[in-house]
């Protein structure tokens, strides 16, 4: 193990990228993540409709960046864990999204030789309502009220601290994230494709997706 | 009143023709003549509370104390084979350790106790080792509040609002079954303990004792196990010796 440089361009060859915008924003009822759906390798577009808000428990879920292959790994290794951690819970209580987080830390920093993974980790739970930690490259977390990352959030760090308000509504806050969101994939080669968002409330979880007729100025 | 085990006694993990392991059932003797171990489930926090038979003049006061704690929220008293406790509860400090590394959160009580029951029970399982010889209460408070559990060799784990166990633990209860475990706090539980233990010490009245309380609250020891301050020690004794006197009056006056 030599030296503490991080080396971005980690992928092996012919693996494949989630060059990416992704966020997560806490609002009044709950959070809300957002992300693109562009997969690349080198700059073919692998997959120009993926995922990248994968569910972790009930009301967790989690935005990927990075290599592919390490995150989709990293989540299934969280899921199983905090599949475990719940079932030995009180029978009516829930993970926090704390623990998750925390469990992504773990797992993050003491593989930070083997993974480049950049990962949002955000949820609803009775005790402490909607929250956001943001686990980058190295494995360090940040417990933030909104949290942008990927290739494509670059570019929008200016106009998402001038525009992000505390406690916004549902309506607002999509409406933040798809602007937010809308700018990255203009600015950004390595992102496109659709924008997916997952709402977490106390009500569970609801989808919606924009397409670029929607969101494209 | 014992029954032998006519030749499914000798090795641990045997079923007996009416399904008993004897040795488990043995180790509970070995607990029986323990100092008595109490444990009290309080509307605000736990007190533990044990009875240290003394059994040499040279042993210092003071030192060599029975309660001991697992993590910081956590405190176990046991009776039985001391050095069986002693590991029984570095079992709990290393459960408890190999949780919070993984999660970052101290462990709640019922998860601790499921996991120590888990490792208990399996000294039951093989006839190369003997089941543990002490009965251990665990007193702890989580965000779900105080809890209170008391863990046999057997493996066998329940939740109380009040336990005792060892040499007095049948006078012991009958005082703790007296009580109000919804109404009472820390600081009159602290008294009630040292009484009991005062009173259970009937039962190994030719030895002295030493008192030992612990307690966990989070108004008085921020949800820390902490052993009760050495005033409220003093004050505790003193109770728990007047009713004793104020007994023996009323039997003066009668007669």
């Amino acid at each position: 193990m030599n030296g503490i440089s991080v080396d971005i361009n980690h992928l092996k060859k012919g693996e494949v990228n989630l060059g990416t915008s992704i966020m997560a924003v806490k609002f009044k009822d709950g959070v809300i993540l957002g992300a693109d759906s562009r997969t690349t390798t080198g700059s073919y577009i692998a997959n120009r409709v993926t995922d990248k808000l994968t569910q972790i428990h009930d009301t967790i879920y989690c935005c990927r960046s990075g290599s592919a292959a390490d995150t989709q790994a990293v989540a299934d290794m969280v899921k199983y864990y905090l599949q475990i951690y719940a079932s030995q819970l009180p029978f009516d209580e829930k993970p926090t999204t704390e623990v998750a987080a925390n469990v992504f830390q773990e797992i993050c920093y003491n593989n930070k030789d083997n993974l480049s993974a950049g990962i949002i980790c955000a949820g609803y739970d009775s005790k402490n309502k909607g929250s956001v930690y943001s686990i980058p490259i190295g494995g360090s977390i940040h417990k933030q009220d909104y949290a942008i990352a990927g290739s494509g959030s670059t570019f929008i760090y200016g106009w998402c601290n001038e525009n992000f308000k505390q406690e916004m509504e549902q309506d607002e806050c999509v409406a933040f994230i798809k602007t937010a969101l809308s700018e990255a994939i203009k600015w950004d080669g390595s992102s496109g494709g659709l924008i997916r968002m997952v709402i977490l409330t106390e009500k569970g979880v609801e989808r919606k997706v924009f397409y670029p007729e929607d969101y494209q100025k | 009143m014992t029954s032998i085990g006519t030749g499914y006694d000798l090795s641990n993990s045997v079923f007996s023709p009416d399904g008993r392991n004897f040795q488990v059932e043995y180790a509970m003797k070995a607990v029986e003549n323990g100092g008595t171990s109490i444990g009290l489930k309080c509307k605000d926090g736990i007190v533990l509370a044990v009875e240290k038979i003394i059994n040499s003049k040279l042993l210092v006061p003071g030192k060599n104390k029975r309660i001991q704690t697992i993590d910081r929220h956590i405190g176990v008293v046991y009776s039985g084979l001391l050095p069986d406790g002693r590991h029984f509860v570095n079992r709990g400090r290393d459960e408890a350790q190999s949780f919070k590394s993984i999660y970052k959160t101290p462990i709640s009580v019922p998860h601790l106790m499921d996991r120590l029951g888990i490792y208990v029970q399996n000294y039951t399982c093989y006839n190369s080792v003997r089941p543990f010889g002490v009965v251990s209460i665990v007193g702890g408070i989580d965000d779900n509040g105080p809890h209170l559990y008391m863990i046999e060799p057997s493996g066998t784990c329940w939740g109380y609002s009040g336990a005792a166990t060892g040499k007095g633990r049948q006078t012991a209860k009958s005082e703790l079954e007296k009580l109000n475990y919804e109404e009472l706090t820390v600081r009159e539980a602290v008294k009630a303990a040292a009484k009991i233990i005062h009173q259970a010490h009937e039962d190994n009245k030719d030895k002295d004792y030493e008192l030992e309380i612990s307690w966990i609250s989070l108004d008085e020891t921020k949800g820390r196990h902490e052993f009760i301050p050495d005033d409220l020690l003093e004050e505790a004794k003193k109770y728990a010796e007047e009713e004793d006197d104020e007994d023996e009056d009323d039997e003066e006056m009668e007669s």
